[in-house]
C-alpha cells in the first residue's frame, strides 16, 4: 500500500472500495469509518433521547396533568434513561473518538480486530432497534425505568423482554468494544511507544476497557436472570418464590456503578487532550493523569453500594461504602487539579474546544461535589429518590460525559471531516448550551433538598417556580443543542479546508492530513519522545 | 484492506483477544456463583437435601466425558503442529462426540427431573418450599447455561474441523484451533465449578 511519492493518498472519506454508497459504510472494517456510523447512530438516539427529555420537562413545568397520563411519563422516563444510558453515554466517546483516534493516537493502521469491531456496531443498532421495538409491540411499553428493578420488572405487563434483552444486546456491543480496544493497546503500539509514552485519551480508554471487560458480563447474566425470571418464573429475585429483589439491585449496580465509570473515563482523557493542546503546553502530572484513571476503574468496582443506601444494608457495610465513596473523589480531583496546574503558565489559545474544557470542570465539579454529598450516609437518607439526584447525575453524565463529547467533537471535527466549522456560531450555541444546562439542572438541587420526590409526573404547588425555570432551561438547552449542531453540519459543506494541525497539538493524529488517509499512516512512526512535547 | 488476513496475520493477537474474552465469560458466570452461594447460605438445609436427588453417578461420568474431550482437543492442537492432519482430525472428532456425549447424558438427566414434574414454577416444586425452588432454579438455569455454551463450543469446533479438513487450518496456522480449545477448556473449567456445586457438596 505504499504510495509513490508526490501522489497523495486519498482520505478515508473518498476511499473506493469494494462496495459503493451506503454499503462502503456499512461493511466497512475502516475503524475511521465505523467510528462515523457510531457517530450517526449516537446523533440519531440523542436526539430521541433529548426529544423525551424536553416532553418530559415540558410535562413537569406545571402541576397536574399537562400533555400526558401518569403512565406514560413512566414510559417516557423508562425508555429516556435506557437510550440515554446504554445507547447514547456508555458507546458515546469510546465508539465515536475511541474508534477513530485511538489506532492514530498509538501509531497503528486499526484496531486489532477490524471485523469484530463493524460487528460491535451491528450489535449496537441490533440492541437500540429492540429497545425502540419494546415501545410499540407487546402489551405496552415497559415502565420500569431503566434500573429494571426487581420485582416490580417482571410483575408490570409492559412490553420488558425486548427492552431487557436489547440493553443485554448493547452490552455485548460494548464488551467487544472494550476487548478490541486493549488488545489493541497492548499488542500495536507503534514502535516505541512505550505503555507511559501513551497519550492520555488512549489510557483512560485502557481503564475504561477494563471496566467494559470486566464489569458488563455482570449486568449480562442479570439481564438474563430477569428475562428468565419472566418466563420461567424462577424465583431468584421474587419474595415469594424465596429469592430476594435486594440481591438484584447488588448485581445490577455492581455493573451500573463501574458503567458511570465508562462513560467519564474516556471524557476525562478527551478533556486532558483538549487542555494540554490549548495550554501549549506538557500536561501536568503526567503519571498522575495515568494512575488515577487506573485507580477511578479499580475502586469504582468497589462503591455500587452507595446507590442502596436505604435499601437496607448493615452498618458495617453501609460505613464502607460510604468511605469507599469518598475515596473514589480523590483521584477524579487529582485530574481536576493537574488540569488547571496545565492551563496555569501556559500560553492559552482561547477556542471552542477549550472553552467546552472549562465549561466540562465547571458542571464535573458541581457534579462531583452533590456526589459527595449523596456519598455521606445521613444526607442521603433525606436526598435519596428526591430531584437532587436527578440534577447530580444529569451534571455528571450529560454536564461531564456530554460537554466532553461536544469538547471533542469541537476539538477533533477538522482532523475527522478535514474541514474547520464557523467558530462565532460554535460559541454561540455553547453559551446557550451552557445557560440551558444550568437553568435546567441547577433547580433541580433545590427542589430535591426541599423533598421533590424523582419519578413523577406530578408535583406539590410548592415545587411549582423551580419546575418553571427548569423547563424553560430545557428550552435554551435544546435550542443552544440544535445551533451547535446545525453549525457542524453547515461546516462540512461550508467549512474552511482544514490542515493537518489546526490547534497546535503533538499527539499522533495531528500528523497526518485532515481527513486521514485509508491507511492513517504511509510509514508506521517511530516514537522517540513523550506524548506532549512542548518545548 | 482486511482482504488479505494472511499478511496481516498476528496469532499472539489474536490468543490475547481470546483470553480477554474468557475473562468476560468468567464474570458472566460469576454473578450466578455469587447468586447460588448467597441462597445455599440462606438455605443450607434444603440445599443440602435437594443435591441428594441430582445423579452423582451421571454428574461423574460427565465430568470425566468433559475432561477427556479437553485432552484430546489440547492433542490435536499438538497433532496438527506436527503435520499430522488425519490424527488431528480424529482427536477433534472424538471431542465432538464426546461434546455429544455430555448433552445426551443432560437430556436424560433433565429428563429425569421434568418426569418427576420438577421444573422452574412447577406446582409441584413449589409445594415443596422456598429452597427447593432456589435450588432447582439455579440448577436449571446455571447447567442450561453451561450446555448453551457446550453448543456453541460444538458448532466452532465443527467449523473448525471442516477447515482443518480443507487445510485452512495447518501446522503453519492454528490459532483458531488454539482459540476453540481455550474456549472449550473454560467450558470444562466451569463444569469443574458446577459440579461439585450442585451434585457433591451435601
Amino acid at each position: 500500500m505504499n504510495t509513490q511519492p508526490g501522489i497523495i493518498e486519498p482520505s478515508f472519506l473518498e476511499h473506493k472500495g469494494k462496495y459503493k454508497g451506503l454499503f462502503s459504510w456499512i461493511f466497512s472494517t475502516d475503524h475511521k469509518r465505523i467510528a462515523l456510523l457510531y457517530l450517526f447512530s449516537i446523533l440519531s438516539f440523542f436526539a430521541v433521547g433529548a426529544t423525551l427529555g424536553l416532553l418530559m420537562k415540558f410535562e413537569l413545568i406545571a402541576p397536574g396533568r399537562t400533555i400526558m397520563s401518569a403512565q406514560a411519563y413512566n414510559a417516557f422516563f423508562t425508555l429516556h434513561g435506557i437510550v440515554m444510558i446504554f445507547a447514547v453515554v456508555i458507546p458515546g466517546l469510546p465508539a465515536v473518538f475511541g474508534n477513530f483516534l485511538l489506532p492514530i493516537m498509538i501509531g497503528a493502521k486499526d484496531v486489532a480486530f477490524p471485523r469484530i469491531n463493524l460487528l460491535s456496531w451491528y450489535l449496537y443498532v441490533t440492541g437500540v432497534s429492540l429497545v425502540l421495538v419494546s415501545q410499540f409491540a407487546g402489551q405496552g411499553p415497559p415502565d420500569t425505568g431503566w434500573t429494571f428493578y426487581a420485582p416490580y420488572s417482571f410483575r408490570t405487563t409492559g412490553n420488558m423482554l425486548p427492552a431487557v434483552f436489547g440493553a443485554f444486546v448493547l452490552g455485548f456491543s460494548s464488551i467487544l468494544t472494550g476487548l478490541n480496544f486493549l488488545v489493541t493497546m497492548h499488542r500495536m503500539r507503534a514502535p516505541g511507544m512505550t505503555w507511559l509514552k501513551m497519550p492520555l485519551f488512549p489510557w483512560t480508554l485502557y481503564a475504561t476497557g477494563w471496566v467494559q471487560l470486566l464489569a458488563t458480563p455482570i449486568i449480562g447474566i442479570t439481564l438474563l436472570m430477569i428475562v428468565a425470571e419472566r418466563t420461567l418464573h424462577i424465583g431468584f429475585f421474587d419474595p415469594t418464590l424465596g429469592g430476594d429483589p435486594l440481591l438484584y439491585q447488588h448485581l445490577f449496580w455492581t455493573y451500573s456503578h463501574p458503567a458511570v465509570y465508562i462513560m467519564i473515563l474516556p471524557a476525562m482523557g478527551a478533556i486532558s487532550e483538549i487542555i494540554t493542546t490549548f495550554s501549549h503546553k506538557t500536561i501536568f502530572g503526567y503519571k498522575f493523569m495515568v494512575v488515577s484513571a487506573l485507580a477511578i476503574a479499580f475502586v469504582g468496582y468497589f462503591v455500587w453500594g452507595h446507590h442502596m443506601f436505604t435499601s437496607g444494608m448493615s452498618g458495617t457495610a453501609l460505613y464502607t461504602f460510604s468511605l469507599l465513596t469518598f475515596l473514589v473523589a480523590i483521584p477524579s480531583a487529582v485530574k481536576v487539579f493537574n488540569w488547571i496546574s496545565t492551563m496555569h503558565e501556559g500560553s492559552l489559545d482561547l477556542q471552542t474546544p477549550f472553552y467546552w474544557a472549562i465549561a466540562f470542570i465547571f458542571v464535573f465539579m458541581i457534579g462531583g461535589f452533590s456526589g459527595l454529598i449523596l456519598g455521606s450516609l445521613a444526607a442521603n437518607v433525606h436526598l435519596h429518590n428526591t430531584h437532587f439526584v436527578v440534577a447530580h447525575f444529569h451534571f455528571i453524565v450529560f454536564g461531564g460525559t456530554g460537554f466532553a463529547f461536544f469538547g471533542a467533537m469541537h476539538y477533533w471535527y477538522p482532523k475527522i471531516t478535514g474541514r474547520m466549522y464557523d467558530t462565532r456560531w460554535a460559541n454561540i450555541g455553547l453559551i446557550l448550551f451552557f445557560i440551558g444546562f444550568i437553568t435546567l439542572y441547577g433547580p433541580m438541587f433545590y427542589l430535591g433538598f426541599k423533598g421533590m420526590p424523582r419519578r413523577y409526573y406530578d408535583y406539590d404547588e410548592v415545587f411549582h417556580a423551580g419546575n418553571i425555570i427548569s423547563s424553560m432551561g430545557s428550552w435554551v438547552l435544546y435550542s443552544g443543542l440544535a445551533i451547535i449542531v446545525i453549525n457542524l453540519f453547515a461546516s462540512l459543506r461550508n467549512g474552511l479546508l482544514a490542515p493537518a494541525d489546526p490547534w497546535g497539538g503533538k499527539t499522533l493524529e495531528w500528523t497526518i492530513p485532515s481527513p486521514p488517509p485509508v491507511e492513517n499512516f504511509d510509514e508506521i512512526p517511530v516514537i522517540t519522545k513523550g506524548p506532549y512535547d512542548y518545548k | 484492506m482486511n482482504m488479505t488476513p494472511e499478511i496481516h496475520r498476528d496469532d499472539l493477537t489474536s490468543k490475547t483477544g481470546m483470553w480477554f474474552f474468557l475473562f468476560t465469560e468468567m464474570l458472566l458466570f460469576g454473578g450466578l456463583f455469587i447468586v447460588y452461594s448467597i441462597y445455599r447460605f440462606r438455605n443450607p438445609v434444603a440445599f443440602h437435601l435437594a443435591a441428594h436427588e441430582l445423579s452423582i453417578p451421571i454428574g461423574t461420568i460427565n465430568t470425566i466425558i468433559l475432561l477427556i474431550s479437553s485432552t484430546t482437543i489440547a492433542m490435536s492442537i499438538t497433532a496438527i503442529q506436527k503435520k499430522a492432519k488425519k490424527l488431528a482430525l480424529l482427536l477433534i472428532g472424538i471431542t465432538i462426540l464426546l461434546g455429544l456425549a455430555f448433552l445426551v447424558n443432560k437430556y436424560f438427566e433433565w429428563g429425569k427431573h421434568l418426569k418427576e414434574n420438577i421444573y422452574p414454577g412447577s406446582p409441584v416444586l413449589a409445594l415443596r418450599g422456598q429452597g427447593d425452588v432456589l435450588f432447582y432454579g439455579l440448577y436449571f438455569f446455571m447447567t442450561g447455561l453451561h450446555a448453551l455454551h457446550i453448543i456453541v463450543g460444538l458448532i466452532f469446533i465443527c467449523v473448525i474441523t471442516s477447515m482443518i479438513y480443507r487445510d485452512k487450518i495447518n501446522y503453519d496456522n492454528f490459532v483458531l484451533l488454539e482459540n476453540s480449545g481455550l474456549y472449550w477448556h473454560l467450558v470444562d473449567l466451569i463444569w469443574i465449578f458446577l459440579f461439585p456445586l450442585f451434585y457433591l457438596i451435601t
